[in-house]
């Protein structure tokens, strides 16, 4: 722990805390970007009557499940709250205020990163369904006919489970710089004692 | 006197959400019947969904974790480790509800799109006690969301209150 504080709170940890945010800004946006454009339409032949075969179109989109439009919805808000951070530690400079950034900073970090992870999971056992189905509830699997709409989502449940990590180092960093606070990504604010 | 009500507030937390996530755990796993669809008899189960048994192992880990911490003495330095561990337990704790509650949705409504018909229907005691350690689940993520703000407050002194 004082490992990981110390190397918080070097000037090289800004740098990398920067490219961190960066990777998981990119993959929790391609994330929402590739599930909010899932959608894949597919014609069947239903019956015959007679010779003539009937057709049907079926339409696979992500707003049938409401777990991936929760999926959409929460990645976008976790990639606006790394593009908030971003800005907040390249134009914000050295203003603090008796240390409540980094405070506000590491409790928004926490509560994004539960955020993600809920997102990733939830979508994660419904695309579970949707693969194999359910015998015992007699759920048919859709994914046998619907090939596309299935790899375009389990893409994006990869991007969403990098960031998932990505957001837990990201969180456990900033937590450790609570533990001291450094002097190059906000002022000092006469840091008097390290706990 | 104003540290050992912070303490023993702790405590208190702590004691709820090892009771929450408990009752959840024990509702969800008690959480079985026996129906018969036409000729066909079929038993729901709390097995039968990968996002139950899920939610069943993270609440066992969430409980057991929270024995443990019960008994930490005060002046060990693990309270440290505590914060980001209270950080894990929260991010597995919402995961698991988060899924469990996914799949009960479908459960409960189905999904026309998809040619799911609801199970509710045919096994209302098994759907109402899902619902019941669900709820039990909700309790402990808030729960446990307040102890996280409590140990970051206490243990890690954010606001950088004391002088040397």
């Amino acid at each position: 722990m004082a490992k990981l504080a110390l190397a918080a709170t070097s000037g090289k940890g800004c740098k990398i805390l920067l490219g961190l945010r960066v990777l998981a800004f990119l993959a929790t946006l391609s994330a929402a970007i590739v599930m909010g454009l899932n959608k894949e339409t597919k014609t069947f032949v239903v019956g015959n009557v007679g010779n003539t075969p009937i057709k049907a179109t079926f339409t696979a989109k992500f707003q049938h499940t409401p777990a991936f439009v929760f999926f959409v919805v929460a990645n976008v808000m976790v990639s606006f709250h790394n593009l908030l951070m971003i800005a907040l530690q390249i134009f914000g400079g050295k203003k603090d205020l008796t240390g409540f950034r980094l405070l506000s900073v590491a409790i928004l970090d926490m509560l994004n990163v539960t955020l993600i992870s809920a997102a990733a999971n939830a979508a994660a056992f419904m695309a579970e369904v949707g693969k194999n189905g359910n015998k015992h509830a007699r759920w048919d699997k859709i994914c046998d006919r619907f090939a596309t709409y299935c790899d375009h989502g389990a893409g994006a449940l990869i991007a969403a489970f990098a960031g998932v990590v990505l957001m837990l180092i990201i969180s456990a960093v900033t937590i450790s710089r609570l533990v001291q606070p450094n002097k190059c990504c906000s002022t000092a604010a006469t840091p008097s004692v390290v706990p | 006197m104003v540290k050992l009500t912070k303490r023993i507030g702790g405590l208190v937390l702590r004691i709820a959400a090892f009771g929450a996530a408990l009752a959840a755990l024990i509702v969800m796993v008690t959480s079985r019947e026996r129906a018969s669809f036409f000729a066909i008899s079929f038993e729901a189960k709390y097995t039968d969904m990968a996002a139950f048994k899920y939610f069943v192992i993270a609440n066992a880990v969430v409980s057991v974790y929270s024995f443990i911490v019960l008994f930490l003495p005060k002046e060990s330095l693990l309270w440290k480790f505590v914060v980001v561990l209270d950080l894990v337990m929260t991010m597995l704790l919402t995961s698991s509800l988060s899924a469990a509650l996914a799949v009960a949705q479908v459960g409960k409504k189905g999904n026309a799109n998809a040619g799911w018909l609801p199970i509710c229907g045919q096994v209302p005691k098994f759907c109402d006690q899902i619902t019941g350690a669900l709820i039990a689940g909700f309790v402990a993520l808030v729960l446990y969301v307040f102890l996280l703000l409590y140990s970051l407050h206490s243990v890690l002194d954010p606001f950088l209150l004391q002088k040397s």
